[in-house]
């Protein structure tokens, strides 16, 4: 048994910490990581539509006009309006700073940062120190579940912020909810949601959650939070699935743990522009 | 096979016109035949024949000979149930009920299979559309009686971040009698999304069947729509295609290997795989932007390449990580604390595996040696052999063993072919699907065989799209898993399995 326990703290010890940097320090993104998109109409070519054409989501609005915008919370960040783009009107920027306490603001134009504001003080003296949340997948496809499992994990270790995910809508101080709320899952959400204790949080997660995402308009689902209007909506976090430094920027902000538009990126050198270069 | 059936390859689009329609008595017979000779069903699905009747087709796959068996029949609204004699097509025949309306007469234990609307209209199988407060679960589960048996019910919200469904267990103590699962609370309605396609939200629709297997449903679609659009795929895809599946298995496989140590109480492997599975996440990130490898298989190839250094820079990385992998699934496997809990517990016979045609690690873990890779081979794996893992004790350790072995073969496939790319292009233009076709397409995800199943109609567009996830078949596993065993065994056992509900609930 004392073997296997040496074996155990050798193995740690070679291992290391692997806590990331986030968010003392930069956040390291693949050279390819897709964030928010800038949009600049002004490169736009006459009449041209390519990128609406080519999103799966109808996540690009106006296109080709001054107006044109681009909906975060339909938007799946597949590459494909950027590709279909012959202009460079709309590119992804590898900003993961996605969050937005308000529906209106996800929808983005030009190329400035999404910084989701905090609460309200008096909910921050209760919830801003320990926030316990309940997660309710209401038809997610298991991606933005992964990546708020991934979020508690030793790597992103959300609970070093007292934000955690507990066993019971009792037990917590808010839900989130991924998925596009389908009908066989409306009545369970709505359940969990009345059983949290107030004050409360709600954080709707992924492109499902906010809009039915790729399900949009499929009879069998409610397009997301808002098809709920029971359950009121506090922070939005857009992805398809939101990485999980999205999703801590998303709740940080929210508990006025993070703020400031300061953005620190660090490559990884793998794949992009060679190490040095 | 009988000369009665159309046999096709995997991924090889046939004349729609040209697969039999039987009899429905000669097509049982033919199908149970088939069935109790060691076949299985890939596909068992129906769509409207125009004529007020539902055209029944079977996708039968002899996994020796490497070939697909295909045959249809025309059934109204009702035909004798199979299920008792093949109990492997008893998910199918309740889903032909709930879709279409196809009452399996003598099925042993018919019940809602995911409370999904008909698939057309006038039909109401369960008598239940009228209600609006309609759930799944709402319907009389199998019950124990007797003193002091009870019943523990869990779900549809779990205690984890994990998908809805619910679990009805019997029990005396500790002890399970039976466990009953009912899903369908993660139905989005995915198949009837498809028909009319293929559009541009098509391939978006298909990686979002499981987000965890992104890769996996991505491919069988785009073998499925470039056989029917007769597209050759540059060799230098099929290979980062075939990489990109191994590093899903490898990042899934590697977690679940964590979760598990996490559900017997050891840490440090449940901490370190936790840690480590990002680092095969993070590889597909590095190719294609996304962590689950979303937007990088495309009809025609794939949309990301790598050049010469980056390939080597990333096969290095997942090199390290896998002997960090290597390290920290030993630790598990040496305790015997740990042991003591995997050891036994949750046993699928090799007998109960092959009647209900389980699928995957699940089936190789009780010693059914059956991979998509190597029996009914697509793509790089034609020209690439990955080695199939197999054990003989059914149990949660030999699930979990053979995932660590088929892991380290992953491992070793992605590191030798990222230094090998084929060169050339990765992307081919992609034409449209031929009118009338028919295709199979069979891919080994992590967690078994994929099953998707393409019709397109005079105009060339997606008729009918059946997807079969490995979840189908192996859910009732799980069930047959508990049997005998402690309930408090129970997130482990679920966990050695790691099944999809939205794959299940479409």
């Amino acid at each position: 048994m004392i073997d296997g326990i040496l074996d155990i703290l050798r193995f740690r010890a070679r291992f290391g910490a692997q806590t990331v940097a986030y968010p003392e320090g930069p956040a390291r993104f693949p050279d390819r990581f897709r964030g928010r998109p800038a949009v600049d109409p002004g490169l736009c070519r006459e009449g041209c539509r390519a990128c609406a054409d080519a999103c799966p989501t109808e996540a690009v609005l106006d296109p080709g006009r001054a107006s044109m915008r681009v909906d975060l919370g339909r938007c799946l960040f597949c590459p494909g309006c950027a590709e279909a783009c012959p202009e460079g009107a709309i590119r992804f920027t590898r900003d993961y700073r996605l969050s937005s306490r308000s529906r209106e603001a996800l929808l983005v134009a030009g190329d400035a940062p999404l910084l989701a504001e905090a609460v309200a003080a008096e909910v921050r003296a209760v919830l801003g120190r320990a926030l316990r949340l309940r997660q309710v997948s209401a038809a997610g496809c298991n991606g933005c579940e992964a990546e708020l499992n991934a979020s508690g994990n030793v790597q992103f270790d959300l609970s070093r912020f007292g934000v955690q995910f507990v066993a019971s809508p009792r037990h917590a101080d808010g839900i989130v909810v991924t998925g596009p709320v389908s009908e066989n899952m409306r009545l369970a959400t709505l359940k969990t949601w009345e059983a949290t204790p107030e004050p409360r949080v709600v954080i709707a997660v992924g492109a499902c959650a906010i809009s039915g995402g790729v399900f949009r308009d499929s009879p069998v689902q409610s397009n997301g939070l808002p098809g709920v209007p029971e359950i009121p909506v506090d922070l939005w976090v857009p992805g398809c699935p939101p990485h999980p430094i999205t999703f801590m920027d998303g709740v940080l902000r929210l508990l006025g743990r993070v703020s400031g538009d300061a953005l620190r990126l660090a490559p990884t050198g793998i794949v992009g522009p060679s190490p040095g270069a | 096979m009988p000369s009665r059936i159309l046999e096709a390859w995997n991924g090889e689009a046939v004349d729609a016109a040209a697969v039999p329609v039987l009899p429905s008595q000669d097509f049982q017979q033919i199908v149970a035949d088939v069935l109790t000779a060691g076949g299985r069903p890939s596909a068992y699905f129906g769509r409207p024949d125009g004529e007020g009747s539902v055209l029944v087709t079977a996708a039968l796959a002899d996994d020796a000979q490497g070939r697909l068996g295909l045959l249809s029949t025309r059934v109204g609204a009702s035909w004798p149930s199979l299920s008792a004699e093949c109990p492997s097509l008893q998910a199918f025949e309740r889903e032909l009920f709930e879709q279409y309306g196809v009452r399996p007469e003598g099925h042993p234990w018919l019940k809602p299979l995911r409370f999904e609307p008909p698939l057309v209209p006038g039909v109401d199988p369960w008598g239940l559309r009228a209600s609006p407060q309609t759930i799944p679960g709402d319907y009389p589960f199998f019950r124990v009686e007797g003193e002091e048996v009870h019943e523990v019910a869990v779900g549809p919200v779990h205690a984890g971040v994990i998908e809805p469904g619910h679990f009805r267990f019997q029990c005396h103590g500790e002890h399970v009698f039976s466990l009953e699962i009912a899903l369908g609370y993660q139905h989005r309605g995915v198949e009837p999304m498809l028909v009319g396609g293929p559009d541009r939200r098509t391939v978006a629709l298909l990686e979002s069947v499981a987000g965890d297997t992104v890769i996996g449903h991505g491919l069988a679609y785009a073998n499925a729509i470039e056989a029917l659009a007769g597209c050759h795929v540059p060799a230098r895809a099929t290979v980062l295609r075939g990489v990109a599946l191994e590093l899903e298995r490898l990042a899934n496989h590697v977690g679940d290997l964590g979760m598990l140590a996490g559900d017997v109480g050891f840490l440090p492997t449940a901490s370190y795989c936790g840690a480590l599975r990002a680092d095969f996440l993070n590889a597909l990130a590095e190719i294609c932007g996304n962590r689950f490898g979303r937007g990088l298989v495309v009809p025609g190839g794939v949309r990301f390449d790598l050049d010469g250094a980056e390939a080597g820079r990333l096969a290095a990385r997942v090199q390290a990580a896998w002997e960090s992998v290597a390290g920290a699934v030993r630790l598990f496997f040496g305790s015997p604390s740990a042991r003591n809990r995997t050891d036994g517990t949750g046993v699928v016979s090799r007998e109960t595996c092959l009647q209900l045609g389980l699928v995957g690690p699940a089936a190789r873990a009780c010693g059914v040696s059956r991979d998509v890779r190597r029996d009914h081979a697509t793509g790089a794996f034609r020209f690439i052999h990955v080695p199939t893992v197999t054990g003989e004790t059914g149990d949660v350790f030999a699930r979990a063993w053979v995932r660590y072995l088929e892991a380290e073969r992953s491992a070793e496939f992605v590191v030798r072919e990222l230094r090998s790319l084929p060169a050339g292009k990765v992307r081919t233009p992609f034409g449209a699907p031929a009118p009338g076709r028919l295709v199979v397409s069979l891919i080994e995800g992590w967690r078994g065989e994929i099953a998707h199943v393409a019709v397109t109609d005079a105009g060339g567009r997606l008729a009918r799209y059946k997807i079969v996830d490995p979840s189908f078949h192996n859910w009732m596993g799980l069930a047959m898993a508990m049997r005998g065993e402690q309930i408090s065994d129970f997130p482990l056992c679920n966990k050695s399995f790691n099944l999809s509900y939205c794959g299940h609930d479409l």
